[in-house]
């Protein structure tokens, strides 16, 4: 076990990265005033309700400390909770697999299908199993998974890709949802209204059918609890509470990251989580099972795909604290304008930004590291105090010596970057740079500039170039204050 | 007191007003401002594009250009966030301990302008009169890396004649970044459409805040415009005085 943790042999796999880099992506979005729209309305919404829940804890600080040390202190002995875990989860008449990358938890998960001779299955809405492309990958077995979370329904039914962690239609409105079931589902009623109760309405019709059929049923974890082998689901429709009991077998796909050592550290994130993603104070339907119950055959898939070598990381160790509640995306003014299509992963906004590139290295997502203007909104609401910022900060780091090293000779930037070091270590050089900028006179709204200028004035004009800089201007005038110390005369 | 102005790179270049109102204002104050002419810049655009091995000369002449001073100045929220926050990281990534302790002991004496006449120099009237109707952007490094608080508004609201008005969605970014404006262009100027938006709304003839860096890029778009709305550094409006008009 603990050499596996050592040795990640396979790449994660595809839904972790797009071939399109994030400018190009996010056009798409932000010419799109509907889902803008929409957007701004949801994050706007959620954002005020987190902010109301939190501000009634006077120990929220506290808590995500908390919350956040709990979270190291796991990472940094897992491969002990990870043998906990297995042990109690086995000692419980569970059965627990481990896979390196998505292509081998999908082969575990195709597999335990097809030895129940079932093609139909019900999911709880899961990050881990959107991470890998489960749904694709059982669909070419012949599997048909239907998702149960009314979001992911209408992402599925609409043959769509989620936009958000935790609401994945969030870029979608009723009358768009409506106009989707009304295409996708069978039996629906064609008078169909998008009024919220109707639209759920005919959710709740739809995915009744499937539960009562249903023999087999795949989730994901919130948490899992290494001493007791504990896993815990966590959601607001109860849809997940059909598929966790009525099932003969359940198939749960957990990222190796998702432990906390004891039930009593359960406790801080049970506050944490629903106050951060749903703006609530106690979630609504927390599922926790134990091993297998009688009639019913367990399995958990324990998922690696890239989250050993994010481990190694010294900087991007903490990306793995993330407990998926969203709150960064919410108040992220980059994704409320680009959208979470743009990000080309299945963890979009300030976290996809940097556990994308960290979970399958930069050179295959290096754009993300970019896409934010560093303002450190993220940080401030994350419950388990992730600084995303500096983080990314570090990874462009990295995508710059990536290049570096790629390229024999350096690119226009790096060239520009040193030259710009280069003068700015000298006053004489520098001096010289700023005099020749105020004498430059570049006209403002020039139309044809070179870049990187063409791409600031598409938008905005230059600022008015001085006459004289502010150095000259000391000289000058600055001669007439008290005498100056000596090594301002250097 | 003596006071060292690191005025950034953008101020001495291309927003020297800045600058010379700086000084203006601390002498106003009775206290002696020395400009260090070794100053260049404090390194935060190449640690934000990824070159932080590019930013330790720059780090390193920080300390060596503002060590001698017991008061350092610089009337950015995001370079002196950068100061406080960034040089000792990129002196550690690059094993140089000795430099670690020497930024950590120039950084505790580096302030943004009104961190500097609040918490040091104690004062938040400092005899200026603006009779504009002004509205106030606090710039996300100023707010959250730096966490100046109402620092500045308690300066503006002391000023003379001013008619401040409150920003809707003040403390959403407006879209600079560094070189996020120019890398993701278009994502950028969204975000500055609708932070000029919210500008316009409260029909202020002024936008003010502690960045140049920021007030270049919604001055930008609101040139390009012609919306009539300008900007101005908080700087600038301490600096006026009735006589001075
Ligand atoms: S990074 Fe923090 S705020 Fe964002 S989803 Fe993860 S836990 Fe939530």
């Amino acid at each position: 076990m603990t050499t596996f943790l050592g040795m990640p042999t396979a790449s994660p796999t595809v839904h972790l990265r797009t071939g399109e880099s994030f400018p190009d992506a996010a056009r798409t979005g932000l010419a799109d005033s509907q889902q803008r729209h929409n957007l701004r309305v949801a994050t706007t919404t959620i954002r005020e309700k987190r902010a109301g829940v939190v501000a009634e804890l006077d120990d929220w600080e506290q808590l995500r400390a908390a919350g956040a040390a709990i979270k190291d202190a796991t990472l940094a002995e897992l491969p002990d909770h990870l043998e906990r875990f297995e042990a109690a989860v086995t000692e419980r008449g569970g059965t627990v697999h481990w896979a390196r990358d998505g292509d081998e938890a999908n082969a575990i998960v195709t597999r335990l299908i097809q030895a129940t001779g079932e093609t139909d299955v019900v999911k709880v809405k899961s990050m881990a199993t959107e991470e890998i492309g489960l749904n694709e990958a059982l669909a070419t077995a012949g599997i048909t998974a239907t998702e149960t979370d009314l979001a992911e329904l209408i992402v599925q039914l609409g043959d769509d890709r989620p936009s958000h962690i935790l609401v994945p239609a969030i870029h979608r409105n009723r009358s768009e949802i409506r106009d989707i079931f009304r295409d996708h589902m069978d039996d629906v009623d064609p008078g169909l209204t998008n009024d919220p109760e109707a639209l759920a309405g005919a959710a709740r019709l739809y995915l009744r059918r499937r539960f009562l059929s249903a023999k087999v049923a795949i989730s994901g974890a919130n948490f899992g609890v290494a001493e007791t082998g504990t896993l815990c689901v966590l959601e607001s429709e109860g849809n997940g509470r059909m598929c966790l009991t009525l099932p003969r077998t359940l198939i749960t796909v957990m990222g190796i990251e998702k432990l906390v050592p004891t039930w009593r550290d359960l406790e801080v994130f049970l506050q944490l989580l629903p106050r951060s993603s749903t703006g609530e104070r106690m979630n609504p339907y927390t599922s926790m099972w134990t091993g297998a119950t009688e009639g019913q055959d367990f399995h958990v898939v324990l998922l690696d795909n890239g989250r050993t070598a994010t481990l190694a990381d010294p900087h991007g160790r903490s990306a793995l604290r993330c407990i998926r509640c969203s709150a960064c995306l919410n108040v992220c003014p980059v994704y409320e304008r680009a959208g979470g299509h743009a990000y080309g992963s299945v963890y979009p906004g300030p976290i996809g930004a940097v556990l994308s590139p960290q979970l399958t290295g930069v050179k295959d997502n290096p754009s993300l590291p970019f896409a934010s203007s560093l303002c450190g909104a993220c940080y401030d609401v994350c419950p388990v105090a992730i600084d995303i910022p500096t983080m990314l900060v570090h990874l462009r780091a990295e995508v710059v010596a990536a290049k570096r090293e790629e390229h024999r000779v350096p690119t226009a930037e790096a060239a520009s970057m040193t030259a710009a070091a280069w003068t700015m270590t000298s006053r004489r050089r520098w001096t010289a740079a700023l005099r020749s900028l105020s004498l430059g006179r570049v006209a403002r709204r020039m139309p044809a500039l070179p870049p990187p200028l063409s791409s600031w004035a598409r938008s905005r004009d230059l600022p008015q170039m001085p006459r004289e800089t502010l150095r000259d201007w000391w000289v000058r005038e600055g001669s007439d204050v008290p005498p100056a110390a000596p090594e301002e005369d250097a | 007191m003596r006071i060292a102005l690191f005025a950034t790179c953008l101020v001495d270049g291309l927003f020297p007003e800045v600058g010379k109102a700086t000084v203006t204002v601390l002498r106003r104050l009775g206290h002696q401002v020395v400009f260090p002419m070794e100053q260049t810049c404090c390194g935060q655009m190449h640690v934000n594009t990824g070159y932080p091995r590019e930013a330790l000369p720059l780090v390193r002449r920080y300390a060596d250009t503002f060590e001698p001073y017991d008061a350092i100045v610089t009337p950015s929220g995001s370079c002196a966030g950068a100061i406080r926050h960034q040089h000792a990281q990129v002196a550690r990534q690059f094993g140089d301990d000795a430099l670690v302790d020497r930024v950590e002991a120039v950084a505790a004496r580096s302030y943004e302008l009104s961190e500097l006449l609040v918490d040091v120099l104690g004062v938040t009237d400092v005899g200026a009169s603006y009779p504009h109707r002004v509205t106030y952007h606090p710039t996300c490094h100023s707010l959250r890396i730096l966490r100046v608080g109402d620092r500045p508004l308690r300066l503006l609201r002391a000023v003379d004649g001013i008619d401040l008005v409150e920003l809707p969605q003040a403390q959403t970014c407006c879209g600079f970044g560094g070189t996020f404006a120019l890398k993701n262009s278009e994502t950028s100027t969204a975000m500055l459409a609708d932070k000029m938006r919210a500008i316009q709304s409260t029909g202020a003839q002024m936008c003010a805040a502690t960045d140049a860096s920021c007030l270049m890029h919604i001055g930008g778009g609101m040139s390009r415009l012609d919306v009539g709305t300008e900007t101005v550094h908080l700087a600038q409006i301490l600096a006026s005085t009735k006589d001075a008009r």
